[in-house]
């Protein structure tokens, strides 16, 4: 039983990191109809400038400040240098590609392939609770993150006008445009709001893996993907359900069968939702084109 | 009487051959003027046109205001609204949102909720189906949000296109008058296009024959209404 717990507990810390990730991914979805392939790259080009503000600093704070701002200027130039181009989905994922090598290219070229470390602003050694070791200090504050943030994504697309005009541009360009959105914009906002969240998932996620090298947001973009199709590409509350489930499922088969089995438990669970709800378990009905 | 809009000499299309060559004709502040022609007449092509959302040459006047450089999001805030074909209802917003969205850039919070409720008094069935989202409406009411939802923008020119297409005729004629009602009521101005000839010219104060991109008649509705051989040409009945 005790191992359960810790398993559930290291498994819920891991999910809101992979759900953070995955609604990354379902945000530019949503604004723009396009996977983001680049997101991983781009999250971890902002760590980069990340790490070396902390450095220079001293504070991890300044460090995942300059995490977000980067991460959104990233989104504000990809979106606006390359993504534009995109002439229909397709062409979008191969420049997400393209992207991906370039960043992927700069970040090995300047920082160097060798991993690392990055520090963390509060104790990581999980918490001792009758016996039993449970999250830790780290953890608590990852999970404090994503659900404000969580619960910030939410009232803005719920209740302020800016959400409202984004999410019509996304549904329906055309005619948000002849409503007076401004479409073009909306996009990128999209696209400042999704890279910003995915730099900030990518820093709280680096210091409870190897360490940060031009490659280490890809497992978790991975993870993520898996987490956004799961949950329902426009949905951000299937993104975070979607990331507590896949980071438990993937913590206690790896507790209970070894970590070589974890990616096909995943994998499992893939095909069993796209089987019974292939638009995801919190998709919508799919809405008839009127 | 002032022309509230005007077109001049307009050309537009999608691709290298034009759809509409050269069409002028002027819209009366107030009046209700119809497009009326066969499919592929041009009647679509051009309230997009003078929407912004085709590439033109000629020139679009609003209230004397030259429209041609100016994008079709900025257009709404210079008094143009557009229903398009087919309503343009957000299918994934609600009613209350579709509503939210027509006023977003003409009021403030006070003014926007007055006029949204003057339009859920106007369009009753809509007041009891707020949080519907737009794809769980009928037809019917799927028109009366888009056009519930361009009012709420307080346009001085709606451009309607087809509100007929695909609803029962006791519809049609309430949607029909509700329109008359309007543009006697508030002098809302009006360019509808429309298939159902017989309806769009009983609420019409002119009628525009389209025909291959061109304009073929021009005249008060009534006249139109009575030219036998223009009815039989170009309108169907």
């Amino acid at each position: 039983m005790d191992r359960f717990v810790f398993l559930l507990a290291t498994g819920i810390a891991d999910g809101v990191v992979f759900a953070l990730f995955a609604l990354s991914l379902v945000l530019i979805w949503r604004s723009t109809r396009i996977i983001n392939f680049a997101a991983a790259a781009m999250a971890v080009t902002a760590c980069y400038l990340a790490l070396a503000v902390t450095d220079l600093t001293g504070s991890y704070w300044a460090g995942l400040i300059i995490a977000v701002l980067v991460g959104g200027t990233l989104g504000w130039a990809v979106e606006r240098g390359v993504m534009r181009a995109a002439r229909d989905p397709l062409s979008g994922v191969i420049l997400a590609i393209g992207t991906v090598m370039v960043l992927q290219a700069l970040t090995g070229i300047l920082a160097g392939p060798q991993s690392r470390p990055a520090p963390v602003p509060f104790g990581d050694r999980p918490v001792i609770v009758g016996g039993v070791p449970t999250l830790s200090p780290y953890d608590l504050f990852v999970i404090a993150v994503a659900v404000t943030l969580t619960a910030g994504l939410h009232t803005l697309f719920a209740r302020t006008s800016l959400g409202l005009q984004m999410r019509a541009a996304a549904f329906a360009p055309e005619m948000s445009r002849l409503l007076g959105v401004p479409v073009a914009r909306m996009r990128t906002l999209g696209w400042i709001l999704a890279a910003a969240v995915g730099a900030l998932a990518v820093l709280l996620a680096v210091p409870g893996e190897l360490g940060l090298d031009p490659h280490a947001g890809d497992p978790l973009f991975v993870s993520a993907f898996a987490v956004a199709v799961i949950g329902g590409l426009d949905s951000a509350e299937g993104a975070v359900i979607g990331g507590l489930l896949v980071g438990v499922l993937v913590s206690l088969v790896t507790g209970y069968l070894g970590a070589a089995v974890a990616p096909l438990g995943v994998l499992a669970l893939l095909a069993l939702v796209l089987l019974v709800r292939p638009a995801g378990l919190f998709a919508g009905v799919e809405a008839r084109r009127v | 009487m002032t022309a509230a809009l005007e077109i001049r000499r307009l050309t537009a299309g999608y691709g290298a051959e034009p759809v509409l060559r050269e069409v002028s004709l002027q819209v009366p502040d107030g009046q209700v003027v119809t497009l009326l022609g066969a499919n592929g007449a041009g009647k679509t092509t051009l309230l997009r046109a003078v929407s912004g959302l085709l590439p033109t040459t000629g020139t679009v006047l609003l209230r004397e205001q030259d429209l041609s450089d100016v994008p079709p999001e900025q257009r709404v805030r210079r008094g143009l609204a557009h229903v398009p074909e087919g309503r343009g209802v957000i299918a994934e917003l609600t009613v209350e949102e579709n509503l939210r969205l027509g006023g977003l850039w003409r009021h403030g919070r006070t003014a926007l909720r007055e006029r949204t409720d003057a339009e859920y008094q106007r369009f009753e069935p809509l007041a009891r189906r707020r949080k519907a989202l737009g794809h769980q409406l009928s037809g019917g009411e799927r028109q009366m949000l888009a056009l519930a939802r361009a009012l709420v923008a307080a346009p001085d020119v709606l451009l309607l296109d087809e509100p007929s297409l695909g609803l029962a005729p006791q519809v049609v004629h309430s949607i029909m008058q509700t329109l008359r009602d309007l543009c006697d009521s508030t002098g809302l101005t009006v360019l509808l296009a429309e298939q159902n000839a017989a309806g769009a010219l009983s609420i019409a104060d002119r009628g525009v024959v389209l025909h291959l991109g061109e304009v073929r008649s021009d005249g008060p509705a009534a006249q139109i209404a009575q030219d036998e051989a223009l009815r039989h040409a170009y309108l169907g009945y």
